[in-house]
């Protein structure tokens, strides 16, 4: 899902920067509510884990392969804010060292992934926490369907700058059919990815998990 | 100090949590340590899902090289190691320390201090 430099042409790519710009800036002053001396340590883990599980492309079809795009799961490990700052961090580290996804695309994949991407995941996963049954199991299945629903949302969001700004010409219909049906296959993977990811925090450590302990913050109010 | 600690259960109490916590946070490096040092050799190396649509839409071949394309990491490979399971490996983990050390920065940075 890293766009390559060329494939989205300057002009769409320097707008699209500017929101990613934007998006960056109101994280980094929300994120500060979401870390303390606990959590900010485990937002940093949350992105080390992100790299490292991004690395592991996984078989979804016939010769095309999937990997963790982790919006989901660090949204739901450390909320929203602090999850699209991890996100950028990675994205920045493997656009500068690795050459994975190109240095003018760095905004349109920031976009794809740490703002359309998370937020979609932060939505859905809020919407699943409300309508499944208030216990501990539910936690690790909302991150999951947040997961499988925002893998595709995120390559739409390449389908709308190829429609928008794309240099290859293929139509834009065409070409969003082909991403989303294809992320709907990576999406499972994000959603098994994240299940177990977040089920094994849970397991060992529920109070690091955002998504579960954000929820009775109000009680612990009266420590401070 | 004293005070701060009679309100949490005593200062022995917070040491230990303090000690498990390090531990976890040792536990989830070693394992982020282990896949990208480890199990990425394994990784599929087909191309991922907007690869393969470029390829089929035919728009794979407007990709240019990034400016980056260069550097000794591209690829996730460390250029003068022969070895793709030991390139891939130390390219995983020095991946991992770095992300670890501006992740940790820029969250220890911003984080509400006490």
């Amino acid at each position: 899902m890293h766009i390559p430099d060329g494939f989205i042409d300057l002009p769409t790519s320097a707008v699209v920067g500017l929101l990613a710009v934007g998006g960056t800036a109101i994280a980094l002053k929300k994120a500060k509510n979401e870390l303390d001396d606990r959590t900010a340590p485990m937002a940093g883990l949350t992105a080390v884990f992100i790299f490292a599980v991004q690395m592991l492309n996984f078989p979804v079809a016939a010769g095309t392969s999937g990997h963790l795009l982790g919006g989901a799961l660090a949204t739901v490990l450390v909320g929203p804010y602090a999850a699209s700052l991890a996100l950028t961090v990675v994205l920045g580290i493997q656009a500068l060292l690795f050459a994975d996804g190109g240095l003018s695309a760095l905004g349109l994949n920031i976009f794809n992934m740490s703002i359309l991407g998370v937020a979609t995941s932060y939505l859905v996963f809020i919407i699943a926490r409300k309508i499944l049954p208030k216990v501990r199991g539910s936690i690790p299945l909302a991150a999951g369907i947040a997961a499988f629903i925002s893998v595709p949302v995120a390559a739409t969001g390449f389908a709308i700058q190829y429609a928008i700004g794309g240099t290859g010409t293929a139509p834009a219909s065409t070409v969003f059919a082909a991403m989303f049906s294809t992320h709907v296959l990576i999406g499972i993977g994000e959603a098994v990815i994240t299940v177990l990811t977040v089920s094994a925090i849970m397991a060992t450590r529920s109070d690091l998990v955002y998504g579960w302990s954000a929820s009775e913050v109000k009680l612990e109010v009266r420590n401070s | 100090m004293e005070r701060v600690g009679s309100e949490v259960g005593g200062k022995e109490l917070m040491t230990t949590k303090d000690k498990k916590l390090t531990k976890f946070y040792l536990a989830f490096f070693s394992v982020a340590i282990l896949l990208a040092g480890v199990v990425s050799f394994y990784a599929s190396s087909q191309p991922d899902g907007l690869e393969k649509v470029a390829e089929e839409k035919g728009f794979l071949d407007t990709a240019k090289d990034s400016a980056v394309s260069g550097s000794p990491l591209s690829d996730y490979g460390v250029s003068g190691i022969d070895s793709e399971r030991m390139s891939v490996g130390l390219a995983g983990v020095i991946g991992v320390v770095a992300t670890a050390v501006v992740a940790f920065g820029l969250f220890m940075m911003i984080r509400r201090k006490r």
